[in-house]
């Protein structure tokens, strides 16, 4: 806008303007004057599920070394984070990504006071989980039968029932379930879908005894427009306070449809480190919502997340350079600098790898086979 | 820039879903701001703004007045402005800053000029080398002359949410500059995040002051996307009454202040929200995102429009 002055010199330094202007470092900083939140009726407190290490790292290209991975959620642990979803308990042969599931859980180091979910899509798995030290499972439904069709083999009601196999036993051992709703906003086979049926598979969920139902739009095309729409529909069936929602980017609409579901009252959003994950069903697109930009945005409502912003941009630096890529948060490219790659992060992609890479291509990411 | 009007009547909050339709008059893309700081050729450029006429795009900002010493990449200012297809009811406005560049695009065959403010006094010292009050008084010249030619006059006011020399700016500034344009004659007030710094709190804290100054119908929100907060904002503006927006096809336009960031929001992914919310634009999606796929590749550069990334499959 305007003519700009080539020479910039003078400019405030970002590190500056970061730590004194917009509280980045700061994990409780106060709000702005007049942005009070609850005056505004936004929640006070917003709850980070940080899924970069399994959503995010399952829907990169590169497979990533069990010691990167470990780094990775040890850094996010010492963020503030108060739930970090590590991996997935499924077959190795469907999710070659993951396939590290146990070395992983065993070689984090677990902090107090924070959450370290698994995904558990069936009881195989879940038991495999416990063993390993697991002490909080999720479990993914879908609002799409073709969707579930396509991922799991079987129809929305069949995956339930496999769900509450689960759901029963964690209840034995006192082991909470999060309950994961895929296509709330959109299907790649059957394209809308009805906020009645997101309601309904919600219910079920909550009904055999999730604690937190995640709202996913798993392809990124809500807006604002019908995240309302679904989450009036939900909101009759399941409590507030047990609401998530997990917004993917790839259509850029990501901040705006978490700004609508929190000021509808939603107070748990998950997202993930440095934006990692693309989208399978979009070649080239982006997926997840960095959990930079959605800290960035909280800052600045006044909403208190807990979490360290320039400690999550640092854990996002170290893991972009592990996976020589660029970052997808706009927070840690306008404000970070990276520098050049270090040679020893890069991880080499071996046939082997692209070999088993395109295998799993093939399969969706949510859902997995059971053996 | 792109600027889209709710349809007349629906300034209070958003309107209903299954509202929509009427004539939004629509505000153009950033064709001057996205290609500002790239040497486009000037066929490239007439072609792009050819192409944008064609999308439904109500105002289409063609070209600056400037001095090719200071802004060489608006050097063919009055080539472009006379080889542009120029539709009938659409907009072509141009940046003026002073009296000789008002002159010189009227000459041109202009029939709209903008000038620009700022809400910070470093800003301005840096960018034209003298104080807000001194710019408000050049800026007064080619308000006289326009009016005098019955020109329209946009008023633009950088930094409204945040300056790269300042810091915090504060709201009562940015009302207070936004109040003495709009006195001069401005029509319209873009208010510009200019550095993309601004969340939602702090947009609706800026839009509380500048309302009390300004009347909403008279406003416009110009958001950068450096920290990726672009579209929540303009969701808050949206809320809060402002109907009219700024945006740049493929969101073309890096930030001078953060080297590698992003700068304007994306018109196709800001038009993509406003179908999903049952706004009226006027706007054909798919058309725009052909030009956005023509300006990115004379450019060679790719689209920073994630719709047109994820290439719609729905």
């Amino acid at each position: 806008m305007g003519t700009v002055p080539s020479a910039l010199k003078h400019c405030l330094s970002y590190q500056h303007l970061l730590k004194e202007q917009l509280w980045i470092g700061e994990p409780t900083a106060p709000p702005h004057p007049g942005q009070e939140s609850q005056a505004s009726g936004l929640p006070e407190y917003v709850k980070i599920v940080e899924v970069g290490p399994r959503d995010g790292l399952q829907n990169e290209k590169v497979i990533v070394p069990t010691d990167t991975k470990i780094e990775l959620i040890n850094r996010l642990s010492k963020t503030g984070l108060p739930a970090i979803e590590v991996t997935s308990f499924v077959s190795s042969k469907w999710v070659p990504q993951m396939a590290d599931h146990k070395e992983v859980m065993r070689g984090i180091e677990r902090h107090p006071g924070v959450q370290y979910p698994v995904l558990t899509p069936n009881l195989k798995g879940f038991h495999s989980a416990i063993a390993a030290g697991a002490t909080e499972v999720s479990v993914f439904g879908a609002a799409s039968e073709s969707f579930s069709k396509m991922n799991i083999n079987c129809s929305i009601e069949e995956s339930i029932e496999k769900f509450e196999e689960v759901a029963k036993s964690a209840r034995n051992m006192n082991i909470p379930v999060r309950g994961y709703v895929s296509c709330a906003l959109g299907c790649p086979y059957e394209g809308d879908i009805t906020p009645a049926k997101v309601a309904e598979v919600s219910k079920r969920l909550y009904s055999m005894g999730c604690y937190e139902i995640s709202l996913g739009d798993t392809i990124g095309v809500g807006t604002p427009g019908s995240m309302k729409r679904m989450l009036e529909a939900v909101m009759k069936e399941i409590p507030l306070s047990a609401l998530a929602v997990h917004c993917h980017d790839t259509y850029g609409q990501a901040l705006a449809n978490i700004l609508t579901a929190i000021q509808m009252g939603v107070a748990v959003v998950d997202s993930s480190v440095a934006g990692l994950g693309g989208c399978p069903y979009a070649k080239g697109a982006t997926g997840n919502v960095a959990t930079e930009d959605v800290i960035y945005m909280l800052n600045g409502l006044g909403i208190n997340t807990g979490v360290n912003l320039y400690t999550v941009m640092e854990a996002g630096n170290f893991i972009c350079t592990a996976l020589n890529k660029k970052t997808n948060s706009k927070v840690a490219q306008a404000s970070f600098n990276t520098g050049a790659v270090k040679k020893e992060f890069r991880i080499p992609e071996t046939r082997k790898m692209r070999g088993k890479k395109k295998k799993a291509e093939k399969v969706l990411f949510f859902f997995f086979l059971s053996k | 820039m792109l600027s889209l009007s709710l349809p007349p009547g629906q300034h209070r909050g958003l309107p209903a879903e299954s509202e929509g339709g009427g004539g939004g008059a629509a505000r153009r893309a950033a064709e001057r701001e996205g290609t500002a700081g790239s040497v486009v050729p000037t066929p490239v450029k007439i072609r792009l703004i050819d192409m944008l006429s064609e999308t439904g795009l109500p105002v289409i900002e063609a070209t600056s007045f400037v001095s090719p010493r200071w802004v060489p990449q608006m050097a063919d200012h009055a080539e472009v402005m006379q080889g542009i297809n120029k539709l009938p009811g659409v907009s072509y406005p141009v940046l003026t800053p002073n009296l000789k560049g008002f002159q010189a695009a009227v000459a041109a065959g202009a029939k709209e000029v903008s000038i620009f403010g700022a809400a910070s006094e470093l800003f301005t010292k840096k960018n034209i080398n003298c104080s807000i009050e001194e710019s408000l008084e050049r800026f007064s010249e080619v308000m006289n002359a326009a009016r005098a030619a019955s020109i329209p006059v946009r008023g633009y006011v950088s930094c409204v949410l945040g300056c790269p020399y300042e810091g915090n700016i504060s709201a009562a500034k940015v009302a207070e500059v936004s109040k003495k344009m709009y006195s001069m004659g401005c029509y319209e007030i873009s208010l510009g995040d200019t550095i993309g710094i601004g969340t939602p709190g702090s947009m609706k804290e800026m839009l509380a002051a500048v309302m009390k100054e300004v009347p909403v119908g008279a406003l416009a929100v110009h958001c950068h996307d450096t920290y990726g907060q672009a579209l929540a904002n303009i969701l808050v503006a949206l809320q809060m009454g402002v109907s009219v927006v700024d945006a740049s096809v493929a969101g073309l336009g890096g930030c001078p202040y953060a080297q590698g960031a992003s700068g304007n929001v994306a018109t196709e992914d800001l038009v993509y929200m406003l179908n999903g919310l049952g706004i009226h634009t006027g706007v054909d999606l798919q058309k725009l995102m052909d030009t956005g796929t023509f300006i990115c590749n004379a450019l060679n550069r790719r689209t920073n429009s994630k719709v047109s990334q994820a290439a719609c499959r729905l």
